[in-house]
């Protein structure tokens, strides 16, 4: 089984929750955690892995070979994503602009790009105690991610439970990270905003056929607004975390919320409960 | 000589745009002879990489200056490589702009001062 975790944005402790589910669901039995926020992993701080594995992820680019190139601008002209330009003397790549398409060595008249390859980041493996532990790290001042978080999923290992970070937001690295997913865990905060982007992430999921359960994160008691969603689009609102300052402050010092408060493993227990027996664990065993 | 001016209009009395890549229209004046031209700029309808697919257009003009006040750091490498001159901090009109710089009252610009739109962020 998949369970994605999810929020429309940054900051709503998306990764203690997501590393909390890992200790209790790993009391139980095999699982895998792969953090899919290759622009900032922040999954290693809270579960610690000790690392097996590295492996360089590439993807390919364009090779121009100037003998051959005739300075046509065929190439610049079918790049949809601008990251060639032809100058009176050469043709030059914006290499963190390319998105690999192979437009350009498909269509050079003069046959004179190849692909080649590039480096944009690195897959780790390791384990945390009985969790196996995944996280892709994208190379500073790469802007295209999701290879890598395609990579990260390859991990994927199946017949076992494996927790995919999402990354924040809801845009195209997000949609990779969460679907194939057979549930989306969405983290959310009971603010204003917070509903805002619990909406946008909901959606995504939805048109991505994943079906979603939300969870409350630093709630003050006053949910009326999420519950209130929750039951107009008939979604499954499945705990709430209450404020708390010690949780909080083990956050900020790499401390998963079931290690500060460890009466809260049964809100992950119930849900991994919920998992099974709504039938999202079918392809557990 | 031709000098291109970054202009919110197509005319030669037209407020110069702050921004390099989406700026709708360039004025390119030859010196030599005082006529001018305006050019629509097509990178504005990109995306994301507006300020390459901007340069480009200008570098297929042979254009040999340009007036910008913000360019980013894409942009500018194109145009650096293409050994066409960028000045910045223009404001008011686009002749007013062209005066400065017939005055040399303009500084040359060896690196981007404005931050790259490229590529897609976060969230
Ligand atoms: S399309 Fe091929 S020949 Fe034309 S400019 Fe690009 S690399 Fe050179
Ligand atoms: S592979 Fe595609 S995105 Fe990359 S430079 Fe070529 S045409 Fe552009």
């Amino acid at each position: 089984m998949i369970i994605a975790v999810a929020s429309g944005k940054g900051g709503t402790g998306k990764t203690t929750v997501a590393s909390s589910l890992a200790l209790v669901a790993a009391e139980k039995g095999e699982v895998w955690f792969l953090d899919c926020d290759v622009e900032e992993p922040n999954g290693h701080i809270m579960l610690k892995p000790h690392w097996h594995r590295k492996e360089t992820v590439r993807v390919p680019v364009p090779e121009i070979n100037r003998e051959k190139c005739t300075l046509c601008g065929r190439c610049a002209e079918v790049c949809a994503f601008h990251a060639l330009v032809v100058l009176p003397q050469e043709v030059m790549l914006f290499p963190t602009m390319c998105h690999s398409c192979g437009g350009c060595w498909h269509l050079c008249p003069a046959g004179a790009i190849s692909p080649g390859w590039r480096e944009i980041g690195r897959v780790e493996e390791g384990s945390s105690g009985k969790i196996g532990f995944v996280h892709g790290r994208l190379n500073v001042g790469e802007a295209i991610s999701p290879p890598l978080i395609q990579a990260v999923k390859k991990r994927i290992r199946p017949g076992v439970l494996n927790i995919v970070d999402a990354p924040p937001g809801t845009s195209c690295p997000v949609i990779r990270a969460v679907e194939g997913a057979d549930f989306c865990l969405l983290v959310t905060e009971p603010t204003p905003f917070g509903l805002h982007d619990l909406k946008l992430a909901y959606e995504m999921a939805t048109q991505l056929g994943v079906p979603c359960g939300v969870a409350v994160n630093r709630s003050d008691g006053n949910d009326d607004p999420v519950r209130q969603f929750c039951h107009t689009n008939n979604v499954p609102l499945l705990f709430q975390l209450l404020q708390d300052r010690e949780v909080a402050r083990g956050y900020a010092r790499g401390i998963p919320a079931v290690e500060v408060r460890p009466e809260w493993k049964e809100h992950f227990s119930a849900l991994l409960a919920f998992l099974e027996k709504e039938g999202y664990a079918r392809c557990a065993k | 000589m031709k000098v291109a001016v970054c202009a919110q209009d197509n005319h030669i009395d037209a407020r110069v745009d702050p921004r390099f890549g989406r700026c709708p229209y360039f004025i390119v004046v030859d010196l030599d002879s005082g006529n001018w031209e305006g050019v629509q700029n097509t990178g504005t309808q990109s995306s994301g990489g507006a300020g390459v697919q901007t340069a480009q257009l200008l570098v297929n003009r042979g254009v040999n200056v340009v007036l910008v006040d913000r360019i980013g750091p894409n942009a500018i490498e194109v145009l650096g490589r293409a050994g066409i001159q960028v000045y910045g901090g223009i404001h008011g009109t686009v002749s007013q702009s062209l005066e400065s710089y017939r005055q040399g009252k303009l500084t040359i610009l060896s690196r981007a001062n404005s931050p790259s739109h490229g590529g897609m962020g976060r969230g």
